[in-house]
């Protein structure tokens, strides 16, 4: 896979990627670094709700469910699952 | 500065404070439940503790006062709850922190580990769930931990009081100061290290002595308004010295975005998230094989994209067809052990040579309402409760709201707002307290407007019984299952209409977005079936009961003398029901049903022993017992299925009770929108009703 950053939501269910970035400012970019998405924190895409959105992540352990339109907000580095 | 320590020794002869804090999830209640022996309600979803609670417990002969903070994530970020935790830890001055974590996610628990220790190093540390860990295969290495750390560090599995004693030890000695405890202080890279530098004099001068000058500096760096707010209370700061200081803070930041590109947030959390995984690193091992295989199996079939919404309906319908099939029999013992009690009764009354007034005003007024209440309320209630605190004990709540949220999200409302509904099915006034759970104030009071569109323990027993008494399609099995399928759809109706109000509100009065939220889907807890059966018998079957038979036993006097007291040709019951009779004839429903919704504004609970009462005392007197003769006297008092229909969505559209419309008060501080709380739903029954009868006589149904 490339190493172009994408938006959080593009990830697909099983895959998983790096933060890179993250375009939200605030209470909101807080409440995210707490969730512990730092810099180059590894997320996986385990699971999409039954209408698609919101999808839940593994997130340093804990799973973690997040709106699309936050998630694109997140932009990672996908990985290649080894 | 070693400010933290200046309490050392310092233990009066009273009670030690202790500071409960950890993540959401932890098994923090429960924890304190086992500690105190209080029973504060707990459930496996995030925000149950939303203001804290206290108990007390003795140790060796001395007294804890143990407070219970709200679960949070951090202490740097704005939600109302991290806000009084961080509030309490930092100005409080607790003698002791607990910091409960969750075994099976310690890394990210870390985080809030490694923040409260630069607050305070009185910190004893509870490894909670150490049991779920290990079936996960998940390994500790607890000594290492400590060692890291530089406090005490406890595994515990509360849920089986396992470890407690051992907390308890820990706490006493770190309140006794017999414990030496020696934190690393958390290090950032030079640049924070250099803006740290920048303010820590100024801050030195004006901090309290029991604050940490570097750790208040570190946080206004990170520039939380609200965190600023709180702390100008604490300093002793002239106006003048605070300005200079928030120049200081200005220029301090300044200079870290400038060098680094990054806000100070960014470099202080992510330093913090990178100690807690080099910890991680070294204290857990997790052996081969997904160690929360379990949980995503769960997960694919309870928030599967097809199979998803149909098995959670198909659950809760389950849930309804096993209390509707398995009160039957019950109902019908108690009934008859308690009507040939009555009958001991009156001819004890008799053989006293008591009046006839007194006999009517204390056996057929108070105790006849008293034994319907048991004999028809506790049978489903003792089935349904168990069953649905079982749902809560696994974990699976959380996933409704996930299933649930793209609807609440098209509704302009809050994700949480499926938690805080889910609350509201156990008791609604429960339900608006968790609403502080959502952040936003617009989207929080959407929740609280709807809240009461979910039918509470107190409505559910009158959904039951008039549903298997009507809406039995044929006998057998057919009747408990179409039976359980309309309790189903008028659960699914409810929360439709949760969803419409909302949306209405959104557009509406409360104008706006929906805000960020994460939610968390904690891992499946294996459910404790002896401590379910238990905890829901006593907190909620006994509970409801007992707030049933308390407030029905007055009513069932109010009912009795308006029915014995003549006001012209009618007795006063009469009178009023037939003043409403036009009323509830227009909603499918008669004047007895609306003078009983109108009398169980103090408690749901009460609404049908008061139509019984009130149809017993108006005249057919019948023999009492079980939901067949139940049937009978409603049937003699004119009902038919149309009118059960219409009680049951009136049940469900109508004003929340009385404690709940209080609760609202209370949250909202605001008469208006206690009103609206009022008017909403009571508006919507009204037309629903109204439409529903209408519909029917036109097409000549019933």
């Amino acid at each position: 896979m490339g190493d172009e950053p994408i938006p959080l939501h593009r990830l697909p269910v099983g895959c998983c990627g790096r933060v890179f970035e993250m375009r939200i400012n605030d209470v909101a970019r807080r409440r995210m670094l707490d969730l512990g998405l730092t810099f180059n924190t590894e997320v996986v895409a385990l699971q999409q709700s039954p209408s698609g959105d919101p999808t839940a992540y593994f997130i340093r352990g804990a799973v973690i469910a997040l709106r699309s339109q936050d998630a694109s907000q997140i932009l990672i580095t996908p990985v290649k699952s080894g | 500065m070693s400010s933290i320590d200046s309490r050392e020794g310092a233990l009066p002869g009273g009670p030690v404070m202790v500071a409960l804090a950890g993540n959401p999830n932890t098994g923090k209640s429960t924890l304190f439940n086992g500690l105190t022996g209080m029973k504060q309600h707990t459930g496996n979803w995030a925000g149950k503790t939303v203001a804290y609670a206290r108990g007390r417990y003795r140790y060796r002969g001395k007294d804890y006062i143990l407070v219970d903070l709200p679960g949070s994530y951090s202490l740097l970020a704005s939600s109302a709850e991290e806000e009084v935790a961080r509030d309490f830890i930092c100005f409080g001055q607790p003698h002791v922190t607990v910091v409960v974590t969750d075994a099976t996610c310690l890394e990210r628990n870390l985080n809030l580990v490694l923040q409260i220790l630069e607050i305070t190093a009185r910190v004893v540390l509870c490894v909670n769930l150490i049991d779920e860990a290990e079936r996960k295969g998940i390994g500790l290495d607890l000594p290492e931990l400590s060692r890291t750390l530089g406090v005490p560090v406890v595994g515990t599995d509360a849920r089986k009081g396992r470890g407690l004693g051992q907390l308890q030890e820990a706490v006493r000695r770190v309140a006794g100061g017999e414990l030496v405890l020696k934190p690393p202080i958390l290090t950032y890279s030079q640049l924070v290290e250099k803006a740290v530098a920048m303010i820590e004099p100024a801050v030195q001068e004006l901090a309290p002595d029991y604050l940490s000058s570097r750790w208040v500096s570190l946080r206004m760096l990170d520039g939380g308004e609200k965190f600023n707010r709180s702390i100008s209370k604490f300093l002793n700061a002239a106006p003048a010295q605070s300005e200079a200081l928030a120049g200081k803070v200005a220029a301090a930041s300044g200079f870290l975005e400038e060098k680094s590109g990054k806000s100070a947030s960014d470099l202080i959390v992510s330093a913090i998230f990178a100690r807690a995984e080099s910890i991680a690193g070294e204290v857990i091992t997790i052996s081969p094989g997904r160690a929360d295989g379990w949980d995503r199996r769960l997960d694919r079939i309870f928030t599967s994209r097809r199979l998803g919404i149909p098995v959670m309906l198909a659950l809760l319908g389950l849930i309804f067809w096993i209390t509707i099939t398995g009160a039957n029999y019950p109902s019908e013992l108690l009934a008859t052990a308690l009507f040939w009690v009555e009958g001991h009764l009156q001819a004890l009354f008799k053989a006293v040579g008591a009046p006839a007034w007194l006999e009517g005003l204390f056996v057929n007024g108070v105790y006849r309402t008293l034994a319907w209440v048991v004999s028809v309320m506790l049978p489903p209630m003792a089935i349904f409760f168990p069953l649905f605190t079982f749902l809560e004990d696994l974990g699976y709540l959380p996933r409704v709201a996930f299933n649930l949220d793209s609807f609440f999200r098209r509704a302009g409302a809050h994700g949480k707002q499926a938690l805080t509904m889910c609350m509201g099915f156990g008791c609604n006034a429960a339900g608006v307290i968790a609403c502080r759970i959502i952040d936003s104030p617009r989207e929080r009071l959407i929740a609280m407007l709807t809240n009461n569109f979910v039918p509470c323990n107190g409505r559910f027993p009158l959904l039951i019984v008039l549903a298997s008494i009507f809406l039995g399609y044929r006998g057998g099995i057919f009747r408990s299952l179409s039976a359980a399928a309309v309790i189903l759809l008028v659960v699914v109706l409810g929360v439709m209409i949760t969803l419409l109000v909302s949306k209405i509100l959104s557009r509406t009065l409360l104008k706006g977005l929906p805000s960020t939220f994460a939610l968390e889907l904690p891992p499946y807890r294996r459910p404790q079936l002896g401590r379910i059966l238990v905890r829901s018998f006593i907190d909620r079957t006994l509970f409801v009961l007992g707030r049933a038979v308390i407030v029905a036993a007055p009513a069932g006097l109010v009912i009795w003398l308006m029915a014995n007291v003549k006001i012209g040709a009618f007795s006063a019951l009469e009178g009023s029901a037939r003043f409403l009779e036009p009323f509830g004839a227009l909603l499918g429903m008669d004047g007895y049903i609306i003078i009983s919704f109108l009398l169980g504004l103090p408690a749901n609970e009460i609404v049908i022993p008061l139509m019984i009462m009130s149809y017993l005392a108006s005249g057919s007197l019948l023999d009492l017992g079980s939901l067949g003769q139940l049937q009978a006297l409603l049937l003699d008092n004119g009902w038919t299925w149309l009118t059960a229909i219409c009680v049951i969505l009136f049940s469900l559209n109508h004003f929340p009770c009385g404690t709940t419309l209080l609760t609202i008060y209370r949250e909202t501080r605001n008469f208006g929108w206690t009103a609206a709380a009022f008017l909403i739903p009571t508006l919507t029954g009204v037309l629903i009703c109204f439409i529903v009868a209408t519909t029917a006589r036109l097409l000549g149904l019933p």
